[in-house]
């Protein structure tokens, strides 16, 4: 796994985005951990709205400042805001947003391609990277990740643990930065599309699942 | 080159289609037959409906609510293409558009849709995206709703959230807007600390007198000038370790913080008076007005409440009044009586 992360200078970052980090820390970790990285990061007030746009150096002092408290690093706190995003209560409506793929993992993996459009439909000002999904054949996908703000891959791929989970399916994944030239991409090995019970997903607005 | 021809038969057979195929192309749909019995149901509108509907007539099928002609299959067979509105007898809480086309066979194949009532029968009947032909959007329809109320739901609190800013802000605001003085707020405080720190002070108030008719017959843009300049004027006859508050529309208050001399008070209330009524031109008018002033005085280690002196400085500035305005009065003990003598004597005249 390399762990070469690429700060982009000067861009902006949603709030949306960076409010999900503050939420991840703060529902995980405890308020005060979450004051503790706002100060290091010098965030002030410390706290971020969603609806607003930041600048992104903002957004990668705050990841430093988290990965330095947790002593961890930065790509696997990354993977555990997708985690979060997907698991916990307070952020359901995300999980439900993504398992309207599909009634499977499988739709699930065929519709990723789809997903940046989704993305828009919810937030049109939120700038997310275009995912291509390679199907190599015996269960083997790559997933490439391709445009702005290369940590978005660290998430996906927690986020994608915690879906597999969530339909049931066995899958084993290795995220790649971008290097030089290429874009990162997800290796995923689907070994079983229904291993394990699946929570239960209704469409039904507002519903339980 | 030529088109082979293709007559009617051959159209017909090309789109004869397996009833598995319907299904998956249309899983909401169904046909009638030429007897008006209902003899194949897709698979999703079969899951909808809690009695088996193969095998019933038109009526028990359905009551039809736009257009309202419709009243048998010859009616549906003659809507050819057209939108029919109705509820399933068998579901009749949950409206339901179609799009019908008659058969060859003298039937009618009915493509179903929950229209707008697509959230809640969702729900009701616990549909899954496999129960929809991935052609249909209410998939990507439900979750556009879902997207954006989650969004128009973090927009609410976002403004609920500015909205608690904006008015702690303005609570939290210690100077009046229009003038930059202070406001009643700060002044408030401010004479709290005057009490609480010992000192000798004195608080004057000051009222204006026919401020109203500038603002009645020149408007609102004159009063405003109007209350600018007695601003300046105040601030300049006062010391910067005053404190001078608009405290009311055209009432101002003065914290004179060890400067208690009664006749200097006076002195400077005068000049203030003065300035106050020379003239100040406005378009081609000229503006107009006077002051009266109350002033009390407070010789250190009180005894007497913030509420206490600011009634004493009223009571005085009420004396101005019915003494015949345009003039200061400093508090001194008794005159609450002479000014309820005059008030009984004499209604205080309105501007």
């Amino acid at each position: 796994m390399s762990h070469n992360s690429c700060i982009a200078v000067g861009g902006i970052m949603h709030g949306l985005v960076n409010r999900s980090i503050e939420c991840f820390v703060r529902d995980t970790y405890g308020q005060m951990a979450w004051e503790d990285v706002a100060r290091c990061a010098g965030l002030e007030p410390a706290t971020f709205e969603s609806m607003l746009h930041y600048d992104d150096r903002l957004t990668h002092a705050v990841l430093e400042a988290i990965s330095q408290r947790l002593n961890k690093p930065r790509e696997a706190v990354l993977e555990d805001v997708g985690t979060y995003l997907v698991t916990h209560s307070n952020t359901k409506a995300i999980r439900r947003l993504l398992r309207f793929s599909g009634d499977s993992f499988g739709d699930f993996l065929a519709s990723l391609d789809d997903l940046p459009e989704r993305v828009k439909l919810a937030v049109p000002d939120l700038e997310f990277p275009r995912l291509e999904l390679e199907e190599r054949g015996n269960g083997q996908f790559c997933l490439w990740v391709r445009g702005a703000h290369a940590e978005f891959i660290w998430v996906i791929c927690g986020a994608m643990r915690a879906l597999a989970d969530d339909y049931g399916a066995l899958v084993l994944m290795e995220g790649h930065d971008p290097v030089g030239g290429t874009d990162g991409f997800i290796e995923l090995h689907l070994a079983a599309l229904s291993f394990a019970e699946g929570n239960a997903f209704s469409l039904g607005a507002g519903g339980a699942n | 080159m030529a088109l082979p021809r293709l007559d009617a038969q051959a159209l017909m057979g090309a789109a004869l289609l397996a009833p598995a195929a319907l299904d998956r192309l249309m899983p909401m749909h169904l046909q009638i037959a030429a007897d008006g019995h209902v003899v194949h149901v897709g698979p999703t509108l079969g899951q909808v409906s809690p009695v088996p509907l193969e095998g019933l007539g038109f009526k028990a099928l359905m009551g039809v609510l736009q257009p309202r002609g419709i009243q048998d299959l010859a009616g549906l067979r003659a809507a050819d293409g057209g939108q029919v509105r109705f509820r399933l007898a068998t579901e009749p809480e949950i409206p339901m558009k179609g799009l019908c086309v008659p058969t060859h066979d003298g039937g009618a194949l009915l493509n179903l849709s929950f229209g707008y009532a697509v959230t809640s029968a969702v729900e009701h009947f616990h549909l899954t995206c496999g129960d929809f032909a991935c052609t249909d959007l209410t998939i990507e329809m439900l979750f556009l709703i879902e997207a954006k109320s989650a969004a128009q739901e973090e927009q609410r609190k976002l403004n609920m959230r500015l909205q608690g800013d904006k008015q702690r802000a303005e609570a939290e605001a210690l100077s009046d807007g229009l003038t930059g003085l202070a406001n009643r707020r700060a002044f408030d405080a401010a004479l709290m600390r005057c009490i609480e720190n010992g000192a000798p002070f004195a608080v004057m108030q000051i009222d204006l007198d026919f401020f109203k008719a500038v603002n009645d017959t020149l408007g609102h843009a004159a009063g405003d000038a109007v209350l600018a300049k007695v601003a300046a004027v105040l601030k300049k006859e006062t010391r910067a370790s005053d404190l001078v508050a608009r405290v009311g529309g055209d009432e101002f208050s003065i914290l004179f913080v060890r400067f208690v001399d009664v006749g200097s008070l006076l002195d400077v209330a005068g000049r203030m008076i003065a300035h106050i009524e020379e003239p100040l031109p406005f378009g081609n008018q000229a503006c107009e007005i006077s002051a009266s002033i109350g002033i009390a005085v407070a010789q250190g280690a009180h005894s007497d409440t913030a509420a206490d002196l600011v009634h004493k400085a009223d009571t005085a500035l009420y004396a101005s009044k019915f003494a015949g305005r345009r003039q200061a009065t400093i508090y001194s003990q008794g005159l609450e009586e002479e000014v309820a003598r005059n008030a009984a004597d004499l209604p205080l005249p309105r501007q």
